[in-house]
């Protein structure tokens, strides 16, 4: 048999796009309305956590009662126990599209699809371990990196469906943040960069979990690339960007 | 294995006598119910057969391939739509329908489909081993088998030469037994054609599948040939290129030659090109649009290129 590696991309395709998008109708159809009160919980942490970070810059005297050092520099709020919320979500959403999306409906047509809900799975374990992980909390300030989180998560929640009308596909096919596989992807990328990990088991864990996100946003863009689908640019970019920001640190 | 007889060709060289008389004949008839020319091209005479050298069989000279095409998973409106495709290929003459346990869930809409038309629906069926390992191989043939909703596959090929050689012997057996009727073997792309070459010389196989189409045409020099010289009938994979053939020629006009053949569209043209090789048994052109198998079964009937043509096709085709 021929290495695998001699194949190109399109050799492997095995779907249309027709078919491809029609598996997120049927995704939609199932989880009907948890996409829509998905989105309003994602702009619900991401708008809370902003204010809370506004006001503690500000210097809120209420706030400031309610934090404690970090690093001998800085104050934040000690909201935990919402960063574990959000974080122990995030899992049940990367354990839901493994199953709903990758295992259930991509399978049948893609025999990759096995393996990227293996991926999927792990990445979910990855995000329940760090949900439990001592000292997680949410990072400090509103600062350039944070920003970037907030803006990728309100392009993961509410941008990335709306490119259904973006790319002349019908509404009924939106890929929404938690169901489908590409703004959940998005979406976890931008709450790691809202995250705070000062003790060193949970920054192994924030750190490990980059890569399987990062990773699905290449193999998505390479099937949407094949595909000839030009939101493949879109994924790849988003990606960039969230790793980009990483460069640009806590302060 | 001894010298079979090559394929009887029953295509009609063009001869300006015949062409004048169809292209009057479809003349008439567009202008009498006011249809545009490929309407009537789409309603014309059933595909040409060939016969596969080892046995005789005449199988017609257009089949139904299901890469990507049949590969819908559980979509509704996916499943009807390739129901309705096989429908209209098995109603319209067709027969060779070929898949692999390589095409997703392509066997079980075939299935699907299959069920829905009537199990005595007339499908010849061409499925391949797609497993270096034999016992996984042979397990994989059943699951095949079931998926079709088949008793025994017509022709069962090792894909893309995958474990041939212990599969080979396995098939030869199968067939001896009454469990399979044709055994071949199958590449795509232009793969492995030295390897390819070797195999069809050694063993003594019905049918090999191998990529052609008007601007592949590797095969022309030494597998095309080999195959008439060992009386192997060829299957032809790719003859659009998947659909990128005639998108990349659809903005050049037809050439007067495409209408002496009675083509409608480059669609027709290039498939016309491939069946016509005298050494094609079948070529399997995938489709989810019944106008557009229905075209297919067409391109497959009536006027055909001599040798002459035929080069002139090529050649100016890749000019373009």
């Amino acid at each position: 048999m021929d290495a695998w590696w001699s194949y190109r991309p399109s050799d492997l395709l095995m779907f249309s796009p027709a078919i491809y998008w029609r598996l997120f109708e049927s995704l939609n159809r199932q989880a009907w309305p948890v996409g829509v009160a998905l989105l309003v919980a994602a702009v619900l942490i991401g708008g809370w956590w902003a204010s809370t970070a506004s006001r503690r810059r500000a210097g809120s005297a209420r706030l400031v009662a309610r934090t404690q050092s970090v690093r001998g520099r800085d104050a934040i709020p000690t909201h935990a126990g919402s960063a574990r919320a959000a974080t122990a979500l995030m899992a049940l959403a990367w354990l839901w599209v493994a199953w709903a999306f990758f295992w259930q409906r991509f399978a049948p047509i893609n025999t990759a699809a096995e393996a990227f809900a293996w991926m999927f799975l792990m990445q979910a374990f990855g995000f329940g371990l760090l949900a439990l992980s001592p000292g997680l909390r949410w990072a400090p300030a509103l600062n350039a990196r944070t920003r970037i989180g907030l803006a990728l998560g309100a392009w993961a929640s509410i941008g990335h469906p709306a490119l259904v009308w973006v790319f002349g596909r019908p509404g009924t096919q939106a890929e929404w943040l938690g169901l489908a596989p590409d703004p959940t992807a998005i979406g976890a990328l931008a709450l790691l960069l809202l995250l705070d990990t000062p003790r060193p088991l949970s920054r192994v864990l924030w750190r490990s979990s980059w890569v399987l996100p990062i990773v699905w946003c290449a193999v998505t863009s390479l099937t949407l690339w094949t595909l000839g689908e030009a939101q493949a640019w879109v994924v790849l970019a988003l990606a960039g960007v969230a790793f980009g920001a990483l460069a640009l640190g806590r302060r | 294995m001894t010298q079979p007889p090559f394929p009887v060709d029953k295509t009609l060289p063009l001869t300006r006598r015949a062409t004048l008389m169809r292209l009057a004949v479809l003349s008439a008839g567009a202008a009498a119910w006011s249809l545009p020319l490929r309407s009537l091209a789409a309603i014309d005479t059933a595909p040409i057969t060939r016969t596969i050298p080892s046995s005789g069989e005449a199988i017609p000279v257009v089949g139904l391939g299901s890469w990507i095409t049949f590969n819908v998973g559980q979509d509704a409106a996916g499943r009807a739509a390739s129901t309705a495709v096989i429908r209209a290929f098995l109603a319209g003459g067709g027969r060779m329908i070929d898949s692999s346990p390589m095409y997703g869930s392509a066997q079980s809409t075939i299935g699907h489909a299959l069920a829905a038309v009537g199990r005595n629906s007339p499908v010849w069926s061409a499925d391949k081993v797609w497993d270096g390992d034999l016992a996984r191989g042979t397990a994989q043939m059943a699951t095949s088998r079931q998926r079709w909703g088949v008793d025994r596959f017509d022709l069962m090929q090792v894909h893309n030469l995958l474990g041939w050689q212990s599969h080979l012997p396995h098939l030869f057996e199968m067939k001896a037994a009454g469990r399979l009727r044709y055994v071949g073997i199958s590449t795509s792309e232009g793969r492995r054609h030295a390897e390819l070459e070797q195999i069809m010389r050694s063993q003594p196989l019905d049918f090999v599948q191998i990529s052609y189409n008007l601007l592949d045409r590797e095969v022309e020099q030494r597998i095309l040939p080999l195959a008439r010289e060992r009386g192997i009938a060829v299957i032809v994979n790719r003859p659009f290129r998947q659909g990128a053939l005639p998108q990349q020629l659809a903005r050049h006009p037809l050439p007067g030659w495409a209408g002496e053949l009675g083509c409608a569209d480059w669609a027709q043209v290039a498939l016309k090109f491939v069946v016509s090789h005298p050494a094609v048994t079948c070529a399997i052109p995938a489709t989810t649009r019944v106008d557009h198998v229905r075209q297919n079964l067409a391109a497959g009937g009536g006027a055909m290129p001599d040798a002459a043509l035929r080069a002139r096709m090529a050649r100016e085709v890749a000019a373009l």
